[in-house]
């Protein structure tokens, strides 16, 4: 018999009601039975930051954390981010700034990024480069990206 | 999914914890996962039963005394971050926890899960050897505590026994003036040191009244450096003073492993000792000027 809960959660704003195995982790969760797939698995032990998310306005590595775990929270993945006006200004300034080549890291550090900027508001290059050392990109050599946050950080505090 | 059958449970009070960690056999407790988790998904871990603390009321709290910061050990790493500035008493604390994993790992990682995981490269229980930390462990037999140089009993092996929990940790002030540093060397931000050394300095007319030196990652269990502090207290706080003591760290023995060889650690631990001790000494001379 699996050990299972029911939870009830808030995806990307939509309330959402599952019963859920205990050992399945959060990002399983939101990619199989919340058909989210835009959160990325790459190594499931917490080094490469591909499945990052936001918990509670905190960004988390979903790999680390059970979907019982999330049980009353409300978390925002990178299918979230964009609202009817358009792209957020963190996944704008990727694509502004070539901050993507393969796109697997993206919806990582994006969501990393989001989270940190939420923050943190003015960054310089070595804060993004410290924000973004917990994600891993073996495409771009992160200058893109660095870019990036350094472009949505300034929109972000409206000076764009 | 990766991790193996387990069964879950959720205690909300300590007291419904502790009669339940009393019952189960084959248990793990869930801190922040940020190391279970991982060897869960790996099945490095394949406990019967996970207790997740996450759960459990009041094991959250930062209370400040006159005598210490007793932090609840479920206090994430960036609560305590916020809380471990520069005039909180416990500064090493938060220059430490730069440190430690990333800013997404400390959202959810705790003190007492570092402080139970006791990885020998750890930041957290370097620094709470330096404050003398006391740790309360409570279980089915009662209350305990645990001075922190009485809480390493081998490689990632805490003193805490089966049926027992860490619930809280208090860091113990310094009542003299004192400046502090941290510094480590990994391969990567956010990796396992290599080698970490902090230390704490009470400089009082140039001359060093007391000092507080601990190491991670050259051995199995983090280190306070006894040697080393007898040979700066009561010498002028120089350059020189800070390369002998630097000099008897490098002589300690220090483990070889996948990363890197001892000698290197060796090198680096003489290096990082003379560094924060540099830099504890000139932040012991700007309170010394507040005053």
């Amino acid at each position: 018999m699996p050990d299972t809960r029911n939870i009830t959660l808030t995806v990307n704003g939509e309330p959402m009601a599952a019963q859920v195995e205990t050992r399945v982790h959060l990002a399983d969760f939101l990619r199989q039975d919340a058909r989210l797939t835009g959160t990325h698995l790459g190594c499931e032990h917490g080094v490469c930051g591909s499945c990052t998310v936001i918990v509670d306005g905190e960004a988390v590595r979903s790999c680390l954390m059970l979907a019982v775990q999330a049980d009353g929270k409300s978390v925002t993945t990178i299918e979230g981010l964009a609202d009817e006006d358009g792209m957020h200004p963190v996944q704008r300034a990727f694509q502004d700034n070539h901050g993507l080549q393969c796109g697997f890291c993206t919806p990582g550090m994006v969501m990393t990024l989001t989270a940190y900027l939420g923050e943190n508001g003015e960054p310089d290059d070595r804060d993004i480069r410290e924000a973004i050392s917990g994600n891993m990109c073996r495409c771009t050599g992160y200058q893109g990206i660095v870019a990036a946050g350094l472009q949505a950080a300034e929109e972000l505090r409206g000076g764009i | 999914m990766k991790p193996a059958p387990f069964t879950y449970h959720d205690p909300t009070t300590v007291s419904e914890l502790v009669s339940l960690l009393g019952s189960l056999e084959d248990a793990r407790l869930l801190a922040g996962g940020q190391s279970l988790m991982a060897m869960l998904n790996l099945r490095l871990a394949q406990p019967e039963h996970l207790v997740d603390l996450n759960t459990v009321a009041g094991m959250d709290g930062i209370e400040a005394s006159a005598t210490g910061l007793r932090v609840g050990s479920m206090v994430r790493q960036a609560t305590l971050l916020k809380n471990a500035g520069p005039n909180t008493g416990i500064p090493v604390v938060g220059e430490a926890l730069r440190w430690v994993g990333h800013f997404q790992t400390r959202t959810r990682g705790t003190i007492g899960g570092s402080l139970s995981h006791l990885d020998p490269a750890a930041e957290l229980p370097a620094v709470s050897l330096l404050h003398d930390a006391e740790l309360t462990v409570e279980g089915p037999q009662g209350v305990r505590r645990v001075p922190m140089r009485e809480w390493p009993r081998g490689y990632m092996t805490p003193n805490v026994g089966e049926h027992e929990v860490l619930t809280s940790i208090e860091f113990r002030y310094w009542d003299e003036p004192h400046g502090y540093a941290f510094e480590e060397f990994a391969r990567r931000h956010g990796d396992f040191a290599l080698v970490a050394v902090g230390a704490l300095l009470a400089v009082s007319d140039g001359v060093i009244t007391r000092a507080a030196v601990a190491i991670a990652g050259a051995t199995p269990t983090p280190a306070r450096l006894d040697e080393a502090e007898k040979a700066l207290v009561g010498q002028a706080a120089r350059p020189d003073t800070f390369r002998s003591a630097a000099n008897i760290v490098r002589q300690r023995e220090a483990m070889s492993d996948a990363y890197t060889d001892a000698r290197y650690r060796q090198r680096l631990a003489g290096v990082l000792t003379e560094r924060v001790l540099m830099k504890a000494a000139s932040r012991a001379a700007e309170t010394e000027e507040d005053r």
